[in-house]
């Protein structure tokens, strides 16, 4: 097991070297001349210098590129002109608000949409199934912004259960609890779509793993049908959902870009938009390279749990 | 054509779903014709107008636009471009899946590991970085959206490209002379295009809600322009104090998405062929029964058949698998049941313990007698205490047979506990000890093997092992050797048969092969089309077959150390058991067979050698 | 007599673990150099448990599959390994899957029409009146062709696939394990039929099969394979009822006989293909095994007449 993690970090490198160098490369085709667009229309001709030098953008591109890398490698993302401070910092601050925000959203979706597609295809065509169908198709067409206004106009401002917006309350606030307040509404609209993803797709795992051989060779043992599903069945199925499970991550991640937007939560998704909006390029450029990194590792730990519970893998 | 339509409202979702997308489409094409007011007309003398207000069904916005040709012309474009991201992404996509996956080799990993790297991101960091150059707008948005979306049909196209690579007919079609070229279009892309209609018709959806998601956020669609996504976007600041300019273009993005989200599933079912014949059912924990009443005991024995049906339903088509059927297992007796595929004698071997998968399956008649105790239609929790304490099961094929993912020591620890209340450590000792019983070589490591490490033939031995758990007075083996080589075969025959006189088991054992038989079986049975239509000891039937089947069927097997010859082959083919005729099933290929036989059901007469023939062989 | 298909020191491996660049991480001998010759109107059956490389033999032969070394030689020629046209007229090949083998989006005419078109260039009535000759050399009805694979039963399907094989009029046909999918009933037919057009049409065969009755029973001569090496080779008479290598001898034994005890009980297993043997691949399983055998890998030579073997200690007729 350790040198299957091992491998598979070694393998991360370079992926995280292709993520810079396509990030590099978008960021390269920005029309203009680089170091203004970097700095802003107002920026005094002594900064444009220093900066043209800081960067070598008077050098051929794949230089630029390796001393970007450079100081990437260093921690020095740059500095952010819209906000004046540097790119890491900024960074650092909003992306905890994010992990908590999409974390808590990737933990219900993985939870709820496996247990609802386990018992859909349980129950094929029954009640449930039918019943737990309605909602998924509902859960998967709703776009999670709109879904987010309504939850604000329903349980904040109709019922006042929650706060309207916001991470923490003002005065008085900081808390645990105060932070599940703000954090129920965002986490639930942000984890509805991939809710609704994972149960489609746990449901058809488990139709596809409860017509095979070794389920019947367990029923042929006597083992009980619970323990035939949720054990025997739902083991098996989990290879196929886990995949998923990862490539979920990434659409919770992204969805977070729009809650935060409605839910005004102060994380990076909102950063990145207003960056692009302001054309604060090096906010956005770090921003992307350090968002996809944390995503690669966290592909890394899908990849492990699917080592660890599919041992055909490792060989 | 016709039957994919039909198939697709048979599905009432789907229908709903291409009505109410059908309706919304064509408004959206009619909207430059509708008298609508302008959709850019300013007015904000008349600012945030409620619903049903005079002259604007549904309101106006922050600057006293007229919501509902907003909505119109948003739907217009917010469909217009989820579905040219859709097209865009689909084929670009299905072009560098179809090329990496019918190639391989190098094309192959160096396309698959870009893929890879563009899915490193989440879809929308990517999304954002392509907006951040090309600047905020509806085509770029566009650009954005199909872009992302590439690699992930590129992935799935390749996947399906990779399986029909290797096909077998892509082989005979190099061979018939045809080019790479060639090949791709008129071999490999024909199978594609359902997967890539699937593909696209249930990633629209998805599309549409992206780019309006981008127009959301500000970086699609700009002012005055509008597409769903931006009239929610400039809908938020008011969406307490004017909530319906949120709801409109909200409900729209909800319904349109939705229509096409069911559209697309009827659409994937329709084209499934798994789906269409109904393959994907779940199969219950026990088989359904359907019985009138069980038919009086005929005699004695450990295990006693009688009468029994079990049926097929598929549609309006009934499948009578099993028909009548009536066998005796005695104790520590082999019985041989024989027949070609399609003869209905595994049907019968999983009736016993109601393991025919069901749906489709149904037991519609007879009786299973355990020790004189009826299991037709017993509850599930009396089955369940029956299947591997009693009666035992080995199956076929023994990789898909064993729990991938489990050890087999923790395997046979299960088929154990659940009939024993013993701790793990004593079950794991019986465990290796039953290992060590079917001759697995250094069985207490092995205990912790996983079964795709071992050899075919050691995973049959684990699947033995595990079938004498619980010391099972019968074993039902169904075709346990067809999947394996011979000199394996000959490994594991020999096992059973020592097994069996050591431990006093009663074997029903399912094989199409004489030789088999006739080696390890005491008696046997010979089923056609459903039916058994000759039972005797083995000898017997071997040396005087009295069913013509029995007697050709015999004669077309070759045997070992017969020399060159010419085969004496049977004309035709096996009968269709949703379509068999009436008197005799073998009658159309027989070539004795008189009007009699094609009149009425012929008995199984005889005493301890029955048939079921007017005109038994030997007897002129 | 004229040899109609030579292989010469034909061998096959595989990489397994490729990467981007550098050397895989291992390899595996799928077939071993082997050599034999199949004489004009010939029946060579080939005899060989999984994994033994019976398949990967037959793909190479076809020219599906390039060979890692060696040559084949079809009527004295080399063969161009760059055109597969050029195969595709000399030697073709019947799948073990009939239904797998056709596809499943075209009609049995599309399917039958492609050799003849692309191999023969044959159009219009000429076409036509071919497509009925071949159909009827099957036993087919002329219907058939406006069908899908999907309405055939595995035996018709065989049928097709075998008359689309004779559509490029090869001198020499690869039957891979044609009948193993058939059912018993219907196997005898399709052996039959094979045995009728191989009179009709003077082709020569190479029989793949794992079911030793079987082969014997169509054979003129068997070779039998174990680990991708032929260990035996002689008349069909002689192979199965004196066979001279132990190997032989296990898988006779074990064959299912009616009337005849159980054998083979104890008989090993296959050897690791990632972690071969030194010496003879059989010699784990083998009770003549001795130093010699584990050391140094059997050559195959003559033992009697036209029967060769591939053992340092063979067994007496």
């Amino acid at each position: 097991m350790g040198g299957y993690i091992l491998k598979r970090l070694l393998s991360a490198i370079p992926v995280l070297l292709g993520i810079t160098v396509i990030v590099f490369l978008i960021m390269a085709m920005i029309p203009g001349d680089p170091a203004t667009a970097i700095l802003g229309s107002y920026a005094t001709p002594e900064n444009v210098e220093r900066l043209n030098r800081h960067l070598g953008l008077d050098e051929p591109l794949w230089r630029q590129y390796f001393i970007w890398l450079g100081n990437l490698v260093q921690g020095d993302f740059g500095r952010s002109f819209a906000l004046n401070r540097p790119v890491l910092d900024e960074i650092l601050d909003r992306f905890s608000a994010t992990l908590v925000l999409a974390g808590t959203a990737f933990v219900l979706c993985s939870l709820l949409g496996i247990v609802a597609g386990v018992v859909s295809a349980a129950r094929q065509y029954g009640l449930a199934d039918k019943a737990i169908t309605f909602v998924v198709i509902l859960g998967i067409s709703v776009p999670s912004f709109f879904l987010g206004m309504m939850m604000i106009l329903f349980f904040a401002v109709q019922l006042r259960w929650f706060p309207v917006s916001g991470m923490y309350s003002i005065w008085g606030g900081g808390d645990l609890p105060d932070l599940i307040r703000h954090l129920t509404m965002p986490a639930l609209a942000l984890s509805v779509v991939a809710t609704g993803v994972i149960a489609r797709l746990s449901r058809g795992a488990m139709l596809e793993v409860l017509r095979q051989d070794f389920v019947r060779t367990a029923r042929a043992k006597g083992v009980h049908e619970r323990r035939v599903i949720w054990g025997h069945a739902l083991r098996a199925a989990m290879v196929g959902i886990i995949p998923v499970l990862g490539i979920q991550a990434g659409f919770v991640l992204s969805g977070a870009v729009y809650i935060e937007m409605v839910f005004q939560w102060p994380g990076v998704g909102r950063m990145l938009v207003d960056g692009i909006l302001k054309r604060d390029i090096l906010l956005v450029q770090g921003g992307v390279v350090f968002i996809a990194a944390c995503y690669v590792g966290f592909n890394i730990i899908v990849d492990v749990a699917q080592a660890w519970l599919d041992p055909r893998i490792k060989t | 054509m016709s039957l994919f339509l039909r198939l697709l409202f048979r599905n009432k979702l789907a229908g709903f779903g291409a009505v109410v997308l059908g309706v919304i489409v064509l408004l959206a094409l009619l909207t430059p014709i509708l008298p609508l007011h302008l959709p850019n007309e300013t007015n904000t003398a008349n600012r945030f107008l409620r619903p049903m207000s005079e002259g604007h069904l549904l309101g106006t916005d922050h600057l006293g636009r007229d919501l509902l040709s907003r909505l119109m012309w948003g739907t217009r474009l917010s469909l217009a471009v989820g579905f040219a991201a859709a097209l865009v992404a689909g084929l670009l996509g299905a072009a560098i899946g179809v090329m990496a996956g019918y190639f391989g080799g190098r094309t192959d990993n160096v396309t698959m590991r870009g893929v890879d790297m563009l899915m490193a991101f989440p879809y929308i960091l990517l999304a954002l970085a392509i907006v951040a150059v090309l600047g905020p707008g509806l085509l770029n948005a566009l650009i954005a959206v199909a872009v992302v979306n590439i690699p992930f049909f590129a992935r799935n196209i390749r996947g399906v490209t990779v399986g029909i690579a290797h096909r077998e007919f892509i082989d005979a079609a190099k061979l018939a002379g045809m080019g790479h070229t060639r090949i791709l279009l008129t071999e490999v892309v024909p199978n594609i295009v359902p997967v890539v209609v699937i593909a696209m018709s249930t990633t629209i959806g998805w599309m549409i809600l992206e780019t309006a998601g981008l127009s959301f956020l500000g970086l699609g669609s700009q002012p005055p322009q509008a597409d769903l996504g931006s009239m929610l976007g400039e809908a938020r600041s008011a969406l307490i104090t004017a909530p319906h300019t949120s709801i409109v273009p909200g409900v729209m993005i909800l319904l349109i998405v939705m229509s096409v989200n069911l559209l697309g599933d009827g659409i994937r079912d329709a084209l499934d062929p798994r789906l269409r014949s109904g393959a994907l059912a779940r199969p219950m924990a026990t088989t359904r029964v359907e019985r009138a009443e069980a038919p009086a005991p005929k005699g004695e024995g450990l295990l006693r058949i009688d009468d029994l049906e079990t049926q097929f339903h598929v549609g309006s088509r009934i499948y009578k698998a099993v028909n009548k059927v009536s066998l005796d297992l005695k104790p520590g007796e082999c019985l041989g049941l024989i027949g070609e595929s399609g003869s209905g004698k595994s049907v019968t071997a999983l009736s016993v313990m109601g393991l025919v998968a069901s749906p489709p399956g149904v037991i519609t008649g007879g009786a299973v007698r355990l020790e004189g105790r009826d299991l037709i239609g017993a509850p599930y929790e009396v089955l369940r205490s029956l299947r591997g304490r009693k009666v035992a099961y080995i199956f076929q094929d023994p990789l898909s047979t064993l729990h991938p993912l489990y050890h087999i020591g923790d395997q046979l620890i299960e088929a154990i506990r659940v009939h024993e209340h013993v701790t793990h450590a004593q079950a794991h000792e019986r465990a290796v000890k039953l290992l060590e019983d079917v001759r697995i070589p250094n069985a207490g490591a092995r205990a912790k093997a996983y079964p795709h490490e071992l050899s075919g033939g050691m995973r049959q031995r684990v699947g033995i092992a595990m079938a004498l758990a619980n010391d099972p007075d019968i074993i039902i083996a169904d075709e346990p050797t067809t999947a394996l080589d011979v000199t394996v075969q000959a490994q594991i025959l020999a096992l059973l048969s020592d097994l069996r006189r050591d431990r006093g088991l009663a074997i029903l054992f399912i094989t199409h092969d004489f030789g088999v038989v006739g080696q390890l079986c005491d008696r046997v049975a010979v089923m056609y089309g459903g039916r058994i239509v000759e039972a005797g000891d083995t000898a017997e039937v071997l040396a005087a077959p009295a069913h013509p089947y029995t007697k050709r069927l015999i004669a077309c097997v070759p045997e070992l150390g017969g020399g060159r010859r010419e085969l004496a082959a049977i004309p035709g083919l096996p009968p269709a058991v949703d379509d068999l005729p009436a008197g005799c099933a073998f009658a159309p290929r027989c070539d004795k067979a008189q009007t009699a036989c094609r009149a009425d059901e012929i008995d199984l007469t005889g005493d301890t050698h029955k048939v079921r023939c007017l005109y038994p062989e030997g007897a002129s | 007599m004229t040899i109609a298909l030579k292989a010469t020191d034909l061998a096959k491996t595989f990489d397994i673990g490729k990467r981007l660049i550098g050397p895989p991480r291992a390899q595996v001998h799928a077939v071993h150099p082997v050599s034999f010759e199949v004489q004009t109107g010939e029946t060579l059956g080939v005899v060989g448990e999984s994994g033994c490389g019976k398949s990967t033999l037959a793909r190479m032969l076809v020219g599906l599959l390039p060979p890692t070394s060696g040559s084949i030689e079809i009527e004295g020629r080399a063969l161009d390994r760059a055109d597969p046209a050029a195969f595709g007229r000399l030697i073709q090949y019947v799948f073990q899957d009939p239904v797998s083998s056709l596809n499943p989006r075209k009609t049995i005419r599309q399917i039958i029409e492609v050799p003849l078109r692309l191999l023969h260039g044959l159009r219009g009535k000429a076409l036509d009146d071919r497509i009925a000759e071949l159909f009827d050399a099957v036993n087919l009805r002329p219907e058939f062709l406006s069908r899908y694979p999907h309405e055939f039963s595995g035996g018709q399907a065989q049928r097709i696939g075998i008359a689309r094989a004779l559509a490029a009029s090869p001198r020499i046909v690869i039957l891979d394990e044609p009948v193993s999918a058939l059912d018993v009933s219907v196997q005898a037919q399709v052996l039959n039929l094979l045995a009728d057009l191989k009179a009709e049409f003077n082709l020569t065969y190479l029989f793949i099969s794992h079911d030793l009755a079987v082969v014997e029973a169509v054979s003129d001569r068997i070779a039998v394979l174990y680990f991708g090496s032929i260990v035996e080779t002689g008349p069909a008479e002689k192979v199965f009822a004196a066979p001279r290598h132990p190997y032989t001898s296990l898988l006779a034994d074990s064959a299912p006989v009616v009337g005849r005890p159980l054998g083979g009980a104890q008989s090993g297993e296959l050897p690791d293909p990632l972690n071969p043997p030194p010496g003879c691949a059989f010699a784990g399983r083998c009770p003549r095994a001795s130093d010699v055998c584990r050391a140094k890998v059997p050559e195959l030579r003559a033992v009697e007449g036209d029967q060769f073997v591939a053992c340092h200690h063979p067994l007496d007729p």
